[in-house]
């Protein structure tokens, strides 16, 4: 890994899973030894309205958040949540939306937050061992298999 | 003497963490908790507030004894008699949540305590989920009460500690000052940094002088609390918990809390001074800091606190503009401030606004009270976005419990044709944390024109996610306890019209209700009762196991 920080940003809507999602990502990078933080802000936003949360790693991160037109990755979980995120994004930067997913492969709809996850770790250096691993360290036993497949699904 | 819980609503235990190495990826809330596990903490007490909820929740996730009061006042209270016990007292508040625990906090400052009491106030900077966007380092000052102020969740960690430890120390109450971006953001902890002396047996001596606050003993006890605070200016300036980032260039940053972390990004290349212990300020480290760089600036998220001290004390500094008073600071906004750039900034596209959830109970009762063309003195809770379309039907909300005495006050002045449209509208925690006394009040100052309260009760602390609270009759970690009946309260006081109905299931009939109720110049209580729907599934958990736990000791 280079020096630089690398963003994402994840946004949504409340109940989505849009913490979930940050939760295993934040924590594949930290079993991965770099140095990692995580920002959301809890309260109102959960009663169905956006939701983002924010994961910065590299070596040495400072903010907690993702400085605004500086995400290199916006993964966006409800397609009318595009427009409202779009400028977090830097230029060139990485758009993963739900348009990249074949949706009725999806065994469980609700695992499309674990799906987007699956598109998103092609583009970063962690293993499938890695985040199978913090899959299952983030979720119950009983949903390990759909979300699997759905991680399969969006990283194939 | 406390028996355990029965069953604990995760299957949380201290190898959950997840450490890697000894580290954990924790938000500040965990750390604090953690820290707090660790240094033997006897009880942690407060009331549920965001940012802060998290942490005495994850304190009884690790194994830890707390509790929510019902309100911050009782919370500190409860607190301060621990730590006359000679234990250590962890008590946690969103930042407004002080301010009714500030009767407490002004005396308490000038009592010798035994044991530790650490007071956590989350500020909400910008107004995540908050009525207004206070500093409460102005507290601190003003109470004449040490504060220490964590810029990540290792710091969050290790000042929960320190904090524990200034507190035995000189004898002292000590605040901790999180931001909602300290709470809420997961950084990378190691355990075990700063080691603490195991918490002393519980004891109990007489000390009237030091603890019994009538005037000739509160005199000399003033004395002291300045005395002792000179004394912790002084070691804050030899040993406190600031540091110094020695950096190439010219320019100067004196900051604190979460402010550090963007000030280090937006401009790596200065020296930097994080203040810790924010008060009493470290005057000196500031001053030699200020002068051994051409240029210095103070950041600050919140209110210019550390630009004031230090001109006070005639250190030169530039201060950042006012707009940037309001709201978080980030990255980008440090980046202006430097760059003394004040243009507009950029406009985010909105994102959707939260709304009552469908099928929520608050709905029904909020369509009612507009199609009745009610005044509403409102409250704080989720029931707050009444006041949103398609609802439109909640005309006031200051602060918790302000519902009663607003309508009240209301009625008192209003022509009476439209005193008879008054309502006052709050829910089953509010009305525990700050709504009886109204309730009081409204029985022994009845308007003319009578009054109609109702209370939203869903069974929970929605809003803050879900808590217990003493009208669910389950502790924190949902045990049963005593309960609260609202309406058995409500008729002991006096209210001669008390009902309980689902609105719900029953809209016309609340509907009915309201409206007679209305027309009465009577008092009236009206508890509008049905579980939250996100809640409702859990508390029927509860219930049931509950249930079981009553048959196991039948057949014992």
């Amino acid at each position: 890994m280079s020096s630089k920080t690398t963003n994402v940003v994840i946004a949504g809507l409340g109940g989505q899973g849009v913490l979930k999602a940050s939760d295993i990502l934040a924590d594949v990078i930290f079993h991965a030894g770099l140095d990692v933080k995580k920002s959301e802000v809890h309260g109102m936003s959960q009663r169905g309205g956006s939701v983002c949360s924010d994961v910065r790693f590299g070596e040495r991160v400072f903010s907690p958040m993702v400085p605004e037109g500086e995400a290199d990755f916006l993964v966006v979980i409800a397609p009318d949540q595009v427009e409202v995120n779009r400028a977090a994004l830097r230029q060139g930067g990485i758009l993963i939306q739900p348009a990249l997913i074949d949706e009725p492969s999806l065994s469980n709809k609700k695992s499309i937050n674990v799906a987007l996850l699956g598109v998103l770790s092609r583009h970063l250096p962690f293993s499938f061992e890695a985040w199978s691993a913090a899959l299952q360290r983030n979720l119950p036993a009983r949903l390990h298999e759909a979300n699997l497949r759905a991680f399969d699904l969006g990283r194939s | 003497m406390y028996t355990g819980s029965y069953f604990k609503r995760r299957d949380f235990s201290v190898d959950s963490l997840r450490q890697q190495d000894g580290l954990s990826l924790l938000s500040g809330d965990e750390a604090v908790a953690l820290a707090a596990l660790d240094c033997g903490v006897q009880l942690g007490t407060g009331y549920p507030g965001t940012p802060s909820t998290e942490i005495l929740e994850r304190f009884a996730d690790l194994g830890g004894i707390a509790q929510w009061a019902p309100n911050e006042k009782v919370a500190l209270e409860v607190g301060i008699g621990v730590a006359f016990a000679g234990a250590r007292a962890l008590v946690t508040m969103k930042h407004v949540g002080l301010n009714v625990a500030a009767d407490p906090l002004f005396t308490v400052a000038n009592i010798r305590l035994d044991g530790a009491l650490v007071i956590v106030s989350a500020d909400d900077p910008g107004m995540a989920s908050s009525q207004n966007e206070q500093d409460n380092r102005r507290y601190a000052q003003a109470a004449g009460v040490v504060m220490l102020e964590p810029s990540d969740s290792q710091e969050a960690y290790e000042f929960t500690v320190r904090a524990i430890e200034i507190a035995e120390r000189w004898q002292v109450p000590v605040l901790l000052r999180m931001t909602t971006r300290v709470c809420h953001s997961k950084t990378i902890v190691r355990r075990g940094t700063v080691a603490i002396a195991p918490p002393r047996p519980a004891h109990f001596e007489h000390d009237f002088p030091s603890r019994v606050m009538i005037p000739a003993y509160a005199r000399p006890a003033h004395l002291r609390l300045r005395k002792k605070l000179a004394e912790i200016a002084a070691w804050n300036e030899a040993s406190g918990p600031n540091q110094i980032v020695a950096g190439p260039s010219s320019l100067g940053i004196i900051t604190s809390g979460v402010a550090f972390q963007y000030v280090r990004e937006a401009a790596p290349e200065a020296s930097v001074l994080k203040v810790g212990m924010t008060y009493p300020l470290p005057i000196e480290v500031m001053r030699t800091f200020a002068e051994s760089v051409d240029l210095c600036f103070v950041i600050e998220e919140g209110d210019p606190y550390l630009v004031e001290g230090a001109r006070m004390a005639g250190i030169a500094v530039e201060a950042q503009a006012e707009s940037f008073r309001f709201g978080e600071l980030s990255v980008s906004r440090v980046r202006r401030i430097l760059d003394g750039d004040q243009s507009p900034q950029p406009k985010r596209v909105p994102g959707k606004p939260p709304a009552l959830c469908p099928g929520c109970p608050h709905r029904t009762a909020y369509t009612i009270l507009k199609e009745l063309d009610c005044i509403v003195a409102g409250d704080i809770g989720c029931y707050s976005l009444g006041v949103l379309p398609p609802f439109e039907a909640m005309d006031s909300l200051v602060c918790m419990g302000a519902a009663i005495g607003v309508g009240l006050g209301l009625r008192h002045s209003l022509p009476l044709d439209d005193a008879k449209r008054v309502v006052s509208v709050l829910g089953d925690s509010t009305f525990v944390h700050s709504g009886i006394t109204g309730l009081v009040e409204m029985v022994y100052n009845p308007p003319a024109s009578g009054h109609v309260l109702i209370i939203l009760d869903n069974g929970t602390t929605a809003m803050t996610g879900m808590q217990e609270h003493p009208g669910t009759g389950r502790t924190l970690i949902h045990d049963k306890t005593g309960k609260v009946i609202f309406e058995d309260l409500a008729r002991a006081l006096g209210v001669p019209n008390v009902h309980v109905i689902d609105p719900a299931q029953q809209p016309e009939e609340f509907k009915r209700l309201i409206q007679a109720s209305l027309e009465k110049s009577e008092l009236s209580v009206v508890i509008a009762r049905r579980d939250c729907l996100l809640a409702a599934r859990s508390i029927r958990e509860y219930e049931s196991r509950e249930e079981e736990r009553c048959h196991e000791q039948q057949n014992d």
